[in-house]
């Protein structure tokens, strides 16, 4: 997995609730393709026109945002399936980071997974990044540093965010979670072991 | 010290290491999958991990299965292929999988339940948003990702972060007509579709109380729509009279040592939530969504909601949005909106007493002119007892299609669709975007209101039919 240390990049607001896993990869894309195929069908539906051209007046679509790193998001970024597939496109596409108030809560499972950072703010402070950014036309860039956990606006403004230091440190180095959890072996198989005296009828015509 | 909720008790079984920061590694003690699996096995197959415990995972093929009716392995053959690599995937690993045809194949959150295999106290997960549905049985049953079915393929265990707990208690007599349908849907109403998010969400009460397993099924089913990737409901008689006897269960013995344990599962009386929702089952009419998203519901009685009426401007927008692509008008009635597709099936309600209750009310009846009306048993199972009942033919004398088990026009994967720009009643979960096909406009209700609305030809209360 790619490590995520720091990031300063163009931001795409994208300043809607309730942005489901749907509109980020139509399901059609989940048939037939890799993961890092997906990106020129993050959010398909929205950045192309019925025709297949390109809606000019959708974010990514404009100059400086093709380029964008970042993501600005409203609540509940991210919910519905759990398709990993929305990850993967988002990551393929160039997405490095997704700042939201609130997160579907297997999405933002699913990020860790991928070496994409899902960083949860206040909206408020959401909205002055986005007024920053609009301002300086897009190329106004945000930055997040993963390691001092803080998000600095084009003006230098900076904020701090929380984030659980598990999921932080399995960012910072880029580790396999399998082989990490492999590590544990003794303790899997001592809880296994247990397990099986403890309740054996979820052993037994299993 | 306070009580424990049944969240913690089922939790902490299942802990095998504490982490820090609120993170275990947990042990999985059923692993389902569906016909969305085969990447993962084969990623781990080519990596060497064998499955760890084949004993504890149990597939199945719904999402890419054609429903036609009498199909065959050759039917729709762009997803011959991707069954087929399933089939290959499962019998490298010794992954035991219902197939079609076979009692056992269906919507892996009916069958799961079906089987027996979903047991009260266990910690179950499926790559699959919809997983809360098994907490009807009074499990932990939550959603993961590609990479965390890989992860627990390879190591029957999964890292998690313990969620906050939250409570809505359901007090009251069911209204004639109401459903366990209707009842989520008004709590989504009523806490939004992130009002459950970071929670584990137990569901009580009277009412809760008195719903049958499938009805319970069908209310944790949406949980996920309220944010809560996890939903249960305390096991009890219920539950048990429900489980006895299905080809997994616990057997002789190990039923009643098994039993045992499960009652002391539920709620101490002391036990304190994070959050506690209260809803006066009484107030509740037949719900039916108007917009895009599950908290866009209103009471069949109800007028189309006004973008207006309320002060956020990111709602008003995203309300406004709905409405356009829904092609409906604010302070218009709801009831009275014509229907062109009817769509009974899905995880949410396609197991048996949902079909008898369509069929109760086709009974004699006609689907409207121009109307596409499909029912979708949840199982092979369901729908062998659909049929042995003559469901099936009280349906199709109706006008109904009855069709084979799969998820089908739920998501639209396999290509069953509502055509763009349609209007369709469904049974199922999400009436996203495009969610039934592109352009399709989706309004989620009841088994019962779907079978109203296929009667009549427009969005109608059941009461008055
Ligand atoms: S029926 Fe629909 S919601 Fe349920 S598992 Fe299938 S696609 Fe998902």
């Amino acid at each position: 997995m790619e490590k995520f240390t720091k990031l300063a990049a163009i931001a795409a607001p994208i300043m809607r609730q309730n942005i489901d896993t749907d509109m980020v990869i139509r399901v059609e894309r989940l048939r037939d393709l890799p993961p890092e195929k997906l990106g020129p069908y993050a959010f398909e539906s929205w950045r192309y026109k019925p025709d297949g051209s390109e809606a000019p007046e959708f974010v990514l679509n404009r100059p400086p945002y093709r380029d964008a790193k970042v993501i600005l998001a409203a609540d509940n970024f991210g919910c519905g399936s759990s398709r990993e597939a929305a990850v993967w496109s988002l990551f393929a596409f160039g997405i490095r980071c997704v700042i939201a108030p609130s997160f579907g809560p297997i999405f933002y499972n699913n990020c860790f997974q991928n070496g994409l950072l899902p960083v949860a703010l206040p909206l408020e402070v959401i909205e002055e990044l986005v007024a920053e950014v609009e301002a300086s036309q897009g190329t106004g860039k945000v930055s997040i540093d993963l390691e001092a956990c803080t998000v600095t606006s084009p003006s230098g403004k900076v904020t701090s965010f929380k984030i659980d230091p598990l999921r932080r440190e399995a960012l910072l180095s880029g580790q396999d979670q399998i082989e990490q959890t492999r590590g544990r072996e003794k303790e899997i198989a001592a809880f296994e072991q247990g397990d099986r005296q403890r309740f054996p009828w979820l052993y037994q015509s299993a | 010290m306070a009580g424990r909720t049944l969240f913690d008790k089922i939790w902490d079984r299942h802990v095998i290491q504490e982490l820090g920061g609120g993170y275990a590694l947990m042990h999985v003690s059923r692993h389902l999958m569906h016909d969305g699996g085969a990447a993962a096995l084969e990623r781990n197959r080519k990596k060497g991990y064998k499955v760890r415990d084949t004993a504890l995972t149990f597939a199945t093929m719904d999402h890419a299965v054609s429903t036609e009716p009498g199909r065959t392995a050759a039917t729709r053959s762009q997803f011959v292929a991707r069954l087929d690599s399933m089939r290959e995937e499962c019998k490298l690993a010794g992954v035991r999988l219902f197939d079609i045809g076979e009692p056992g194949q269906g919507i892996i959150h009916v069958i799961g339940p079906e089987l027996g295999a979903t047991l009260p106290g266990t910690f179950l997960v499926c790559g699959d948003s919809h997983t809360c549905t098994h907490g009807g049985m009074g499990c932990i049953a939550f959603g993961i990702g590609s990479s965390e079915v890989s992860h627990v393929l390879a190591t029957q265990s999964l890292v998690q972060r313990r969620p906050q707990t939250m409570r809505a208690t359901f007090d009251g007599t069911l209204a004639p007509g109401v459903r366990a349908k209707d009842l989520i849907l008004y709590l989504i109403g009523q806490i939004g579709t992130a009002g459950g998010t970071g929670y584990a969400l137990e569901y009580a009460g009277s009412a809760i109380r008195s719903l049958p397993v499938e009805g319970r099924l069908t209310l944790c089913n949406l949980s996920i729509e309220a944010g809560a990737k996890i939903g249960f409901v305390a096991p009890d008689e219920t539950t048990y009279a429900f489980l006895k006897g299905r080809p997994f269960a616990p057997k002789g013995e190990m039923w009643d040592k098994a039993v045992a344990d499960w009652r002391t599962l539920p709620s101490d009386p002391d036990a304190v939530f994070d959050r506690e929702v209260k809803i006066d089952v009484a107030r509740i009419a037949p719900q039916i969504t108007w917009g895009t998203s599950p908290e866009h519901v209103v009471a069949v009685t109800e007028r189309i909601p006004d973008p207006k009426s309320v002060a956020d401007p990111d709602k008003q927008r995203a309300m406004q949005a709905a409405l356009d692509y829904m092609g409906l008008k604010a302070g218009a009635p709801i009831a009275g909106t014509p229907v062109d597709w009817v769509f009974i099936g899905s995880c949410t309600n396609s197991r048996l007493s949902d079909i008898q209750e369509a069929a109760a009310l086709a009974k004699g009846r006609k689907v409207a002119a121009g109307v596409t009306a499909w029912v979708v048993p949840g199982s092979e199972t369901i729908k062998r007892q659909a049929e042995a009942e003559g469901l099936d033919r009280v349906l199709t004398e109706a006008g109904f299609q009855w069709r084979e088990p799969g998820c089908s026009m739920c998501l639209a994967f396999n290509g069953d669709r509502v055509p763009p720009g349609k209007r369709s009643v469904s049974t199922s979960n999400r009436n996203f975007v495009g969610r039934q096909g592109p352009g399709a406009r989706t309004h989620l209700a009841s088994p019962a209101m779907a079978a109203a609305a296929a009667l009549t030809g427009t969005i109608s209360d059941v009461r008055s039919l």
